[in-house]
């Protein structure tokens, strides 16, 4: 398992993918913080983790579409699976690898926060709740793009199918402003990534969202798993 | 040291490998043969775990490769139909991340230092594998398959893709890697089998129609003997005497000629050597014989012979 993390990491800085996503990121999210803190001269942050969420939608695919996908394609996947080694532990080198590039990513943003401590007043502690929301959050939306990877041959494919499910994921909040049954809005919004992230937002460490991101998580790695597992007796 | 009974695989109604069962021992080379879309590379790719089986038994060194597929897998070295190499990893880097991925415990720069000697990549150790040619790549790709001195080695096709003379050397390396190891290598060069492998199996729609000894398997499609002969003489004559010998089947001109000669194919009865009574039917008439070959059936024959057959009893 070891291996495959290091090849993994290796991959992402010997291929342009790692340094791609870390320049979107780091773009994105400068851009972002700019305009929800600095521009309206505010030092909430909770704002700028809101709308950011909706860059990981576009982001997070980049780093996990090729995870399986380009393997397949390729046929290497064949010394993995040949080798003593068992899927859960080729997913989760994978799912690590990719957890770690988002985190190293996140982590280097965070230098934008310190012009606030010396010319505003942020609330530290809730910044830093916000920040482990939106790293739970990532950790989701990873192991959706991992477990679309495994679907496809093709990393465009796997990329906008990941898309698709998270936009599905993160836009359950907004349909559901839209409709008027009560238990549709509930199940909405029970689903909603956005929704469970509020609590974040007003400081509370919120133990059911972060229950509910690793369920999340774990889900979608165990699918993938079981992909994996279901293509050998295809 | 390979054990396979009754094994199955079917996609819906369509068997890509219809119950077969062999052994294979310990230091044995077993050539798997056949035709394309035959099953060969279903059946390896069950063997080294990559895909299960419908139904049936794989074993590697007496463990199962589904029950215990961790310790089976310990045991193979495989090279598949492709090489399975990354393009963006160095030579080196990708046959550290081999012996990583398979948990050896060798002494590491001895043991990957031995096994690009024998492959011969040693000179592109540094080079990225993606700008490698194809004969480069099945040699990473062999070299892959003998990290951490597995005793069971199966090749895909190993020799896809070189050139003449790198053939030659993977053949050898094969036949030396025989002398230790248990190789099962698939193929459909004929030849290939005949100069490396101890035995054959051919393989045809997911079934074995034949398992022997190399030596032995032209015995299988037992045959009448034929024989080439140049006579210096007059063509028509030296046929009909020809014609005239006891045992001799069929008597063909090859078309063959030089100034004053003339080749015939002579087809004698089973078990029947005219050698001598052709020596002394042409010395009778003044004929010289400046050639004598017996035709031995090479493996081509036996391959068309033996599918041939198949198909007939099918029928």
């Amino acid at each position: 398992m070891l291996a495959i993390y290091k090849k993994e990491m290796r991959t992402y800085f010997t291929t342009p993918l790692g340094y791609v996503f870390i320049a979107v990121f780091l773009a994105v999210s400068g851009f972002i913080f700019a305009v929800s803190t600095l521009q309206s001269q505010t030092s909430d942050i909770s704002g700028y983790f809101q709308l950011m969420i909706f860059g990981y939608i576009v982001m997070i695919p980049i780093l996990t579409m090729r995870s399986f996908a380009e393997e397949r394609r390729a046929k290497t996947e064949q010394i993995l699976m040949t080798s003593p080694v068992s899927i859960t532990g080729m997913v989760m080198a994978k799912f690590l690898a990719a957890f770690t590039m988002f985190a190293m990513t996140v982590l280097a943003s965070c230098l934008y926060y310190l012009p606030l401590l010396k010319y505003g007043e942020p609330n530290v502690a809730k910044a830093f709740g916000c920040l482990i929301a939106m790293l739970l959050i990532g950790t989701c939306f990873i192991a959706v793009g991992i477990f679309v990877s495994t679907l496809t041959e093709s990393a465009v494919t796997a990329s906008i199918g990941t898309m698709g499910i998270l936009v599905g994921f993160a836009g359950a909040a907004i349909f559901n402003n839209l409709i008027d049954t009560y238990i549709i809005r509930y199940v909405l919004s029970w689903i909603s990534i956005y929704s469970r992230y509020v609590n974040f937002t007003y400081g509370i460490f919120d133990i059911a969202a972060t229950l509910y991101y690793l369920s999340i998580t774990a889900i979608f790695l165990f699918l993938a798993v079981r992909v994996y597992e279901r293509r050998r007796y295809a | 040291m390979i054990e396979i009974t009754n094994l199955v695989k079917n996609y819906g109604s369509k068997f890509a490998v219809d119950d077969i069962s062999f052994k294979v021992g310990k230091g044995e080379i077993v050539g798997f043969l056949g035709p394309n879309g035959a099953g060969k590379s279903t059946t390896m790719n069950i063997l080294t775990g990559y895909l299960s089986s419908t139904s049936g038994e794989a074993k590697v060194g007496g463990i199962d490769i589904l029950e215990n597929p961790y310790e089976a897998k310990k045991l193979i070295g495989f090279l598949p139909e492709q090489p399975p190499v990354y393009p963006d990893m160095t030579v080196d880097e990708y046959l550290n991340f081999v012996y990583e991925i398979k948990h050896c415990k060798l002494n590491r720069d001895k043991h990957l230092m031995e096994i690009r000697m024998v492959t011969k990549i040693d000179d592109v150790r540094h080079r990225l594998i993606g700008n490698l040619s194809k004969g480069y790549r099945q040699r990473v790709g062999i070299a892959q398959a003998l990290v951490g001195n597995p005793p069971v080695i199966i090749f895909d096709e190993p020799t896809v893709g070189l050139d003449p003379k790198q053939i030659i050397e993977i053949r050898n390396l094969i036949r030396n890697l025989g002398q230790n190891h248990t190789v099962i290598l698939s193929t459909h060069i004929l030849s290939e089998v005949q100069a490396v492998c101890d035995r054959i199996v051919i393989i045809n729609e997911g079934k074995i129609i034949a398992d022997e000894k190399t030596e032995n398997i032209t015995r299988v499609v037992e045959e009448n003997r034929k024989y080439n002969v140049k006579v210096c003489g007059p063509q028509r004559e030296v046929q009909a005497a020809l014609n005239g010998i006891p045992g001799v089947v069929a008597v063909e001109a090859t078309g063959e000629r030089d100034a004053d000669s003339y080749t015939f194919q002579i087809e004698a009865e089973k078990g029947n050597d005219l050698r001598k009574a052709l020596f002394y039917t042409m010395s009778e008439h003044n004929w010289p014989i400046i050639g004598l070959e017996a035709v031995g059936m090479n493996l081509e024959e036996v391959f068309i012979k033996i599918m041939d057959a198949d198909l007939n009893r099918r029928r």
